[in-house]
């Protein structure tokens, strides 16, 4: 095992690690919100690749210049998503919690099955564009670029949800997040910044599945496998945190990788979920959780 | 006769706030004792911190000698000490005979034991008649009775209460008033919390007046209505007797 | 007044022996083996669920890990048959305890954790069982294991010449668990947890301490999921980590549960009674073309219950006295 191949792991690390924490963030931001786990985000992630790669077929076009259909039509899925169901969920009186885990989970499985309907089971990808298949090499270390170009781009969409948390909008968001109960008093309408939340948080992972279909397969299945790494990266860097999400993304991609180097890549999990429980047996809310 | 409870020098902040300094008085077995004093007076920071909810920055309160300050509300509640809540709170998904058997099964192992157990206290406070029905169909003043039934199937030795009076009709008052008086009768003792005094002072054999965190007197109701502080610190300056 | 819980409690038992009665009989005139595995196959979830009830319905702790459990038990009482030669009758003792003392170390520092932290928790756990049996050769990895046949017998749980055994297996299986659930719901614990999750800072003002409980909630949960891995083994003949410690099965165990009414003695039943029957003729009439379908009608067969009856099916069946409808008026 040499310096190099540590070094290469590590780097990949990183970049995946921007990537989750892309998908974490929007996680994050609908929990901190509103107290609901979004048990089907690797299912919106899997919309937003398949999004992605129909455009990329029909069109022909780079996945950067789809990205911002998909972001529009994602935004839009995901307040279509709370306004039809989340909404109904949160207004029941009884089993709150468990009827919110498990109407996402009855989302996921049926999205699941209507990709599988649509689509069919096999794995596509996406195998042109910009920087498709190109790879760059920096002192040993070889940079495929669609993975560079993904993780630069969900470290832009990470800014991006800083500036918006700095906008007036972000204010509603951080105020309905702390006191749900009495934001109505100061005019802000609770409702539609959930509506709005839940858009954003379903644009963030569909950005992660934009640029995740540029370099990984897409099948109605690939949102399971990503959506448990989303909700230990959230766990870890606590629910309601931006910069948990960030920190901790960046953390359990790094884990992953080396664990898959230390061990073996099917069992490249284990590294982060014994970080993942040691953390959190200690920190019950995680790294920077306040909720 | 020794005390039954102690509280010594107890304070506590909250946030820079001083909520209680240095408090100090004793409860006799048996006794009756008054907690008053206006509102933000330190009454429920206070009663929080007998009751085991708050651990007070300093100062000790022992039951029987033993400290049981900074345990936690459910090992005060194994040592005897129970306690009502201003806002009343039930278990909405029980009968009333079921919400005074979780109190029952503080004692009690077996269920048989416990249903005879919360069977008995309701009959005690009146609420017999309604054990069958669900919690949250009570009325108001049923649900105050309720909250004293269940700490009392609890078997305590120091029942705190608070603010079981206020709020309610003269008639509804009354009743309250004989129930808490059939409880002293048990052998109970009782520290209640008011804000208003003519309920209280009635009742009880002493009181402790709390005002701005710290004791302003202790007594009985007679000295504790002539007394110069406790007026001012109720009505104002105003009406304090001159000089 | 006390003779009304006690004449309610009564009335159950009845109840559950006029089931158990029936479902006794049902398979019968029940010719087709199709139909004859339906019936084994549901009961068999029914029993799960009932299990995952005691520590996610009653004490509230929703585990979302539970085929973690199962698996040990599949895993164990299998692998004692094969390799020491101990027939599963016990084996499936073996496999429940080891299912009820992996729960005890899970929930050990699980249960500190609350709600969806909790949740999360007993995901990646399983995960984590899942991933390391699968890359554990000792015990035959992604391979799985084969259960060698050696002769019909109930010693060996075996029966190759008729289902029939297998249904009364399984129905003991449920109806033990039921009956678990029943104890514990008259029981000390029962109140315990109601009153937590109704208001725990009343509770606790009571004296009401449930650590304890729930541990003990977790290990009978956990030895009832194992033991209900143990006879899956049996009746399946092959065990493998995908089909005995997946996250899928996990998901699977409690949504009779939550879909019945969780926290209730029927509500298992009642779930698995709906759910098991929809997906499985959905996968089998509608699925085989692997065209998801059937994945379409189970995931919104969920939404639907969850949304319309959160409080589950057994609330069409007339108002739990002092329930959580009495609640919402």
């Amino acid at each position: 095992m040499t310096l190099d191949i540590i070094l290469q792991a590590a780097i990949g690390g990183l970049l995946m690690g921007l990537i989750y924490a892309l998908v974490a963030a929007g996680l994050s931001l609908i929990f901190g919100l509103m107290d609901v786990v979004n048990f089907a985000h690797g299912e919106l992630m899997m919309l937003a690749m398949y999004a992605a790669f129909v455009l990329w077929q029909v069109s022909g076009l780079d996945p950067l210049l789809l990205l911002p259909i998909v972001v529009v039509v994602m935004f839009g899925l995901g307040m279509g998503v709370y306004r039809g169901l989340i909404a109904r969920a949160l207004s029941v009186r009884f089993n709150r919690g468990m009827v919110q885990i498990f109407v996402t989970f009855g989302l996921a499985i049926f999205i699941r099955g209507a990709a599988q309907f649509t689509f069919g089971g096999e794995f596509r990808s996406i195998t042109t564009g910009v920087v498709a298949n190109r790879t760059a090499e920096i002192a040993g270390v070889f940079l495929p670029l669609p993975q560079v170009a993904a993780s630069l781009v969900c470290l832009a969409a990470f800014a991006g949800l800083l500036l918006i948390s700095r906008t007036e909008f972000g204010h509603a968001l951080e105020a309905t997040r702390e006191d749900r109960d009495a934001v109505a008093l100061i005019g802000i309408d609770r409702d539609r910044i959930f509506a709005l939340g839940w858009g954003l948080g379903a644009a963030a992972v569909g950005i992660a599945g934009v640029m995740l279909a540029t370099f990984y397969y897409v099948s109605p299945n690939v949102g399971a496998n990503f959506a448990i790494t989303a909700y230990v990266t959230v766990a870890l860097g606590g629910f309601g945190s931006l910069g948990g999400a960030l920190v901790a993304g960046l953390l359990i991609g790094e884990v992953e990788a080396l664990t898959a180097l230390v061990l073996e890549p099917s069992l490249k999990q284990v590294g982060m979920f014994v970080i993942y429980l040691a953390v959190v047996l200690f920190r019950p809310r995680g790294l920077f959780g306040t909720l | 006769m020794p005390a039954l409870l102690e509280v010594d020098g107890v304070s506590k902040s909250f946030g820079g706030v001083a909520a209680n300094v240095d408090i100090s008085f004793d409860v006799a077995e048996g006794e009756m004792l008054g907690l008053i004093g206006p509102n933000g007076a330190g009454k429920t920071s206070l009663f929080n911190a007998i009751a085991g909810e708050v651990t007070p920055d300093a100062g000790e309160i022992r039951l029987n000698g033993a400290r049981i300050s900074g345990l936690g509300p459910v090992a005060c509640a194994a040592r005897g000490v129970a306690r009502t809540f201003q806002v009343v709170r039930s278990f909405d998904s029980m009968t009333v005979l079921e919400n005074v058997m979780v109190g029952a099964f503080a004692g009690a192992r077996r269920t048989r034991a416990a249903m005879t157990v919360a069977t008995d206290t309701l009959e005690f406070c009146g609420l017999l008649s309604r054990a069958d029905r669900p919690a949250i169909s009570l009325s108001p003043p049923e649900k105050r009775r309720l909250e004293v039934a269940r700490a009392l199937a609890t078997g305590p030795r120091l029942l705190l209460l608070d603010e079981m009076l206020t709020g309610l009709t003269p008639t509804e008052a009354q009743e309250g008033v004989a129930l808490v008086r059939a409880v002293q009768r048990r052998g109970i003792t009782i520290i209640m919390v008011e804000h208003v005094m003519e309920v209280v002072l009635p009742l009880v054999s002493r009181a402790v007046v709390l005002n701005l965190g710290r004791v302003l007197t202790i007594g009985a109701p007679a000295e504790i209505v002539r007394h110069a502080d406790v007026i001012r610190a109720y009505l104002g300056d105003k009406y304090a007797p001159a000089g | 007044m006390r003779n009304s819980i006690l004449r309610r409690r009564r009335t159950e038992l009845v109840g559950g022996a006029a089931v158990l009665l029936a479902l006794a009989v049902l398979p019968l005139p029940i010719g087709d083996v199709y139909t004859q595995n339906l019936i084994i196959i549901t009961i068999l979830f029914a029993g799960l669920a009932q299990a995952w009830n005691i520590l996610g319905g009653y004490c509230g702790q929703i585990s979302l890990g539970h085929a973690l459990y199962f698996g040990f038990g599949a895993y164990v009482s299998t692998l004692l048959f094969v390799r020491l030669g101990i027939p599963p009758a016990f084996g499936m003792l073996a496999g429940g305890a080891v299912g009820g003392l992996g729960a005890l170390l899970v929930g050990w520092p699980c249960f500190r954790l609350s709600g969806h932290y909790y949740a999360i928790a007993t995901v990646v756990v399983g995960e984590i069982g899942w991933l390391l049996f699968l890359n554990w050769d000792f015990i035959g990895g992604a391979t799985g294991v084969y259960v060698p046949f050696k002769g019909d017998s109930w010693v060996a749980l075996q029966f190759r010449t008729a289902k029939l055994p297998y249904h009364y297996l399984v129905l003991g299986f449920a109806a033990a668990t039921w009956i678990a659930a029943f104890l514990i719901e008259g029981s000390r614990w029962g109140f315990a947890w109601r009153a937590v999750k109704d208001d725990f800072v009343a509770a606790r003002s009571l004296g009401v301490r449930i650590f304890p409980s729930k541990m003990a909630a977790a290990a009978i949960s956990g030895f009832f999921t194992g033991m209900g891995g143990a006879i899956y083994a049996q009746y399946v003949g092959y065990i493998d980590p995908d089909s005995v410690m997946a996250g899928a099965l996990s998901i699977l165990i409690p949504l009779p549960a939550v879909l019945g009414g969780v926290g209730t003695l029927w509500g298992p039943l009642l779930g698995a009674a709906v759910l098991i029957p929809v997906s499985e003729l959905s996968r089998s009439y509608l699925g085989g073309s692997g065209r998801g379908v059937d994945l379409m009608i189970y995931g919104a067969l969920i939404m639907v219950v969850a949304l319309a009856r959160p409080q589950g099916l057994v609330s069409l069946f007339g108002r739990r006295r002092g329930g959580p409808d009495a609640r919402a008026a």
